[in-house]
C-alpha cells in the first residue's frame, strides 16, 4: 500500500509553490481551495469521477511489455503506462473532468483554460461538452499553427479558442491570457489550469488528479511483475503527467524516478525549455519554482519542437523533488525526440506525442545502463496523431 | 516617504484630492520617463507610480502590457531605470513609487534590491502579485529603511483580507477599482464598497486605481477615498513621439488635477 505524498504546507512545497497573483484572485482561490479539500473526502464527488474515468475516458489505462523496444536497448525491461489509450488521446482529460466536476460544485457557470499542443484544450472542450458548459480556450498562434488539428477538435467540441498574438505566442502567453480573462470574470468563470503550475491550489488539485496513472501503474506493475519498477520516466514540460505517475512512487525508495525536459537544439539560452537542468528559483504564473529568466527577472524565450513542452517554468513540487534529490531531471533534445518518436512506431506500433518522445529517449538510454532484470517504466502520455504534420515538416518530408 | 506624505498632508489640508499618476519606465523612452516625472512634479501630483516593466504582467490590460512589451524591446533594464531616478530624485519633490513585479524583486534578491531602490530615492513600493502570506522578508526590509508599502484590496476581499493586508500597509493603501484589470473602462469605478471597508481597518490614506481614465472618474474617487491613480489612459496618451512625451502627459494630467481641486472630500 502506498500513500500520496504530503500536500503543501501553507500552499507550499519546501520553499516552492505560494500565491504570488494580483488581490483579485486570492478569494477565488480561497473559494477553489475549500471546495477542492472538501470535494477529495466527499464520497459522492470521488465516485461520480472514478465512475466518468472508467466509462468515459476507458480507464483503467493499459500496462503494457514493449518486447522489441526493450530488445532495441538492450537491457532492462521496458514497460508502459499507456495514456495514450485514454479518451481524448492523452492524460490530460484526468484533470479536466475532475476540476469541470469541481466548476459544477461551486455553481460556476463558464470555463476557460490554456493550451499549448491543444491537448489540454481538448480534454478540456470535451469535459464542457459532456457538461453541457461554455467553454472558451486560449492558445498561442505559434500553437495554432503548429497543433491545428487540435484546434479543430476544440471547436467540433463547441469551444471557442483565443488566439494568443502577444509575446512568445507560445503556452506562456496563452497562459497570461487565461490569468488576465480570469481577473475580470472571476465570480462566474472556473480556470482549468491545465498543469501542475500556477498559484495554490492548483499544483496540489491537479497533481492529485493526474495521481490516478501512478496509482494504477503501481497497482499494475504489482499484478503483473510482482514487485515494484526500479525506474519510472516521464516528460516534464508544466509536470502534470510525470506528477500524476510519481506521485504514488514517491515513498518507494527503490523506485527511482525520472524527469525529462525538453532540451530543444542545445543549452544556450533560448534553444531549449528545461528550467530544472537550466534555470534558477523565480516567480512565474503565481508561483515560486524553477523557471528559465534573465539577470532582472524577465522570463525568458523557449524553444521546443513540442508545443507542450514549450513552457519557461514548471510546477513547484518538482522543483521541491529536484533539490529534495528524489527525482532526477535530464533534458532530451529535439533531434533526439523526433528519433524515439519514429522508434516507438516502428517498433512497437505506438505513435506517441512529440512530448512523450523526450520521455522515450530517456528511457531507453537509462534501460541501456541495466540488467534485464530490472524494470523501466515509460509513461506514454500522449499520442502522437496531432503530431505527424508537424513531424512531416521537421523531418523534411513533403505531404504527397 | 516623508516627501509623499507632505503633499497628501498638503492636499488634505487643502480641501482637495490627490493624483498620482503611473508611468511604465521606459514608454516610450527612459529619458522621456525623467522628463515627465519633472514636469509632472511641477504641476503638483502628490506622488507618481513608476511601472518596472515585466514579461508577464497577468494585471495589466492591453496598453500597460504593451508598453512594457516595449520598453522592454527598447532595452529597459532594472538599473537604468534605478539610475535614472538617482539623477532625477534630487529635482523633484513628489513622492516616487516602485511598481515592480515578485520576479524582478525575488532574482535581484528581495531585501538587497528594496535597499537599492530607497538608496536611489524610492519613497515606497507596489508588489502587485506579492504573496501577502509570504510578505514578512519585503516587510521587514521597507520597514527598516522606513519606506512605504502599499497592498492591493480588491473588490473581491473578505474583511479578514482586508484586515490582514492593511496590517502590513505603510504609507497608504492601493484600492482596486474593480476585479478586472489596468486600462480604460466604461464602468464607473467601484468605490463605495471598497473604501469604508477599509476605512473601518486603518486611517492611512486610500489611493484608488485600476480603470480610472477620466476627470469624471477622478472626482467619483476622491468623493470617498484621498487619491486617485491613472495609468493606462496616461501611458496611452505619452505614446508616440519620445521627445514630446512629457508634454503630451502635462496636457492630459492637468484636467485630471483639476477635477481633483474642485471636489473635496
Amino acid at each position: 500500500m502506498t500513500s500520496a505524498p504530503p500536500d503543501p504546507v501553507h500552499g507550499r512545497f519546501g520553499r516552492f509553490g505560494g500565491r504570488y497573483v494580483p488581490e483579485t484572485l486570492v478569494a477565488a482561490l480561497d473559494e477553489l481551495e475549500a471546495a477542492y479539500l472538501a470535494a477529495r473526502e466527499d464520497p459522492s464527488f470521488t465516485a461520480e469521477l472514478a465512475g466518468l474515468l472508467r466509462d468515459f475516458v476507458g480507464r483503467p489505462t493499459a500496462f503494457c511489455h514493449a518486447p522489441r523496444l526493450t530488445e532495441h536497448a538492450g537491457g532492462a525491461q521496458i514497460w508502459l503506462k499507456r495514456e495514450d489509450l485514454a479518451h481524448t488521446g492523452a492524460h490530460k482529460i484526468n484533470n479536466t473532468l475532475g476540476q469541470v466536476l469541481l466548476a459544477r460544485r461551486m455553481g460556476k457557470s463558464r470555463i476557460i483554460a490554456e493550451t499549448g499542443a491543444g491537448q489540454h484544450g481538448v480534454a478540456t472542450a470535451t469535459a464542457c461538452a459532456r457538461f453541457g458548459l461554455p467553454c472558451e480556450v486560449y492558445m498561442g498562434a505559434e500553437d495554432v499553427r503548429r497543433q491545428a488539428l487540435n484546434v479543430f477538435r476544440m471547436r467540433l467540441m463547441g469551444a471557442r479558442v483565443n488566439e494568443v498574438t502577444s509575446g512568445s505566442r507560445t503556452l506562456k502567453d496563452a497562459t497570461n491570457e487565461a490569468m488576465r480573462d480570469w481577473m475580470g470574470s472571476v465570480g462566474r468563470t472556473h480556470y482549468i489550469i491545465g498543469s501542475v503550475v500556477g498559484p495554490h491550489p492548483f499544483p496540489l488539485m491537479v497533481r492529485d488528479f493526474q495521481s490516478v496513472i501512478g496509482t494504477e501503474c503501481r497497482a499494475q506493475a504489482l499484478a503483473a511483475l510482482g514487485r515494484l519498477p526500479d525506474v519510472v520516466v516521464a516528460c516534464v514540460g508544466g509536470g502534470s503527467n510525470a506528477a500524476g505517475i510519481f506521485a504514488p512512487f514517491v515513498g518507494d525508495a527503490s523506485v527511482g524516478l525520472l524527469g525529462v525536459e525538453a532540451g530543444g537544439r542545445g543549452p544556450g539560452a533560448g534553444d531549449h525549455a528545461a528550467p530544472l537542468s537550466h534555470g534558477t528559483p523565480g516567480v512565474l504564473h503565481g508561483s515560486l519554482s524553477y523557471v528559465l529568466q534573465d539577470g532582472d527577472g524577465q522570463t525568458a524565450d523557449v524553444h521546443s519542437c513540442s508545443a507542450g513542452l514549450d513552457y519557461p517554468g514548471v510546477g513547484p513540487e518538482h522543483s521541491h523533488w529536484k533539490d529534495a534529490g528524489r527525482v532526477c531531471y535530464t533534458a532530451v533534445t529535439d533531434a533526439q525526440a523526433l528519433e524515439a518518436f519514429q522508434l516507438l512506431a516502428r517498433l512497437e506500433g505506438i505513435i506517441p506525442a512529440l512530448e512523450t518522445s523526450h520521455a522515450v529517449h530517456a528511457a531507453v538510454t537509462a534501460a541501456r545502463a541495466m540488467r534485464p532484470d530490472q524494470v523501466v517504466v515509460i509513461n506514454v502520455s500522449g499520442r502522437g496523431d496531432k503530431d505527424v504534420v508537424e513531424a512531416m515538416r521537421l523531418l523534411g518530408l513533403s505531404q504527397s | 516617504m516623508q516627501r509623499m506624505m507632505q503633499r497628501l498632508q498638503q492636499d488634505r489640508a487643502a480641501g482637495r484630492g490627490s493624483l498620482m499618476p503611473f508611468l511604465t519606465a521606459g514608454s516610450p523612452s527612459i529619458e522621456a520617463t525623467v522628463a515627465t516625472i519633472v514636469t509632472l512634479d511641477g504641476l503638483g501630483v502628490a506622488a507618481i507610480e513608476i511601472g518596472f516593466p515585466f514579461s508577464d504582467p497577468i494585471a495589466d490590460g492591453p496598453v500597460i502590457a504593451a508598453s512594457m512589451d516595449r520598453a522592454l524591446r527598447s532595452g529597459t533594464t532594472v538599473a537604468a531605470i534605478v539610475d535614472a531616478i538617482r539623477d532625477v530624485r534630487p529635482r523633484v519633490g513628489c513622492g516616487l513609487i516602485a511598481m515592480v513585479s515578485m520576479s524582478i524583486v525575488h532574482r535581484h534578491g528581495g531585501a538587497e534590491f528594496i535597499a537599492a531602490l530607497h538608496d536611489a530615492g524610492f519613497d515606497a513600493l507596489i508588489v502587485p502579485d506579492m504573496d501577502v502570506d509570504d510578505a514578512d522578508l519585503i516587510t521587514q526590509a521597507v520597514e527598516q529603511r522606513g519606506m512605504g508599502l502599499a497592498l492591493l484590496v480588491a473588490p473581491t476581499s473578505s474583511p479578514e483580507r482586508i484586515r490582514a493586508i492593511t496590517r502590513r500597509c505603510r504609507g497608504f493603501v492601493y484600492a482596486l477599482a474593480r476585479a478586472g484589470l489596468t486600462g480604460a473602462s466604461d464602468a464607473p469605478p467601484d468605490v463605495e464598497g471598497t473604501v469604508p471597508a477599509i476605512r473601518a481597518e486603518t486611517e492611512l490614506p486610500i489611493a484608488v486605481g485600476f480603470g480610472i481614465s477620466t476627470p469624471a472618474h477622478v472626482r467619483m474617487v476622491i468623493q470617498h477615498a484621498d487619491a486617485a491613480i491613472v495609468g493606462s489612459a496616461l501611458v496611452r496618451a505619452m505614446d508616440g513621439e519620445p521627445d514630446s512625451a512629457h508634454e503630451r502627459a502635462q496636457a492630459f494630467i492637468g484636467p485630471m488635477l483639476e477635477a481633483c481641486r474642485v471636489t473635496a472630500r
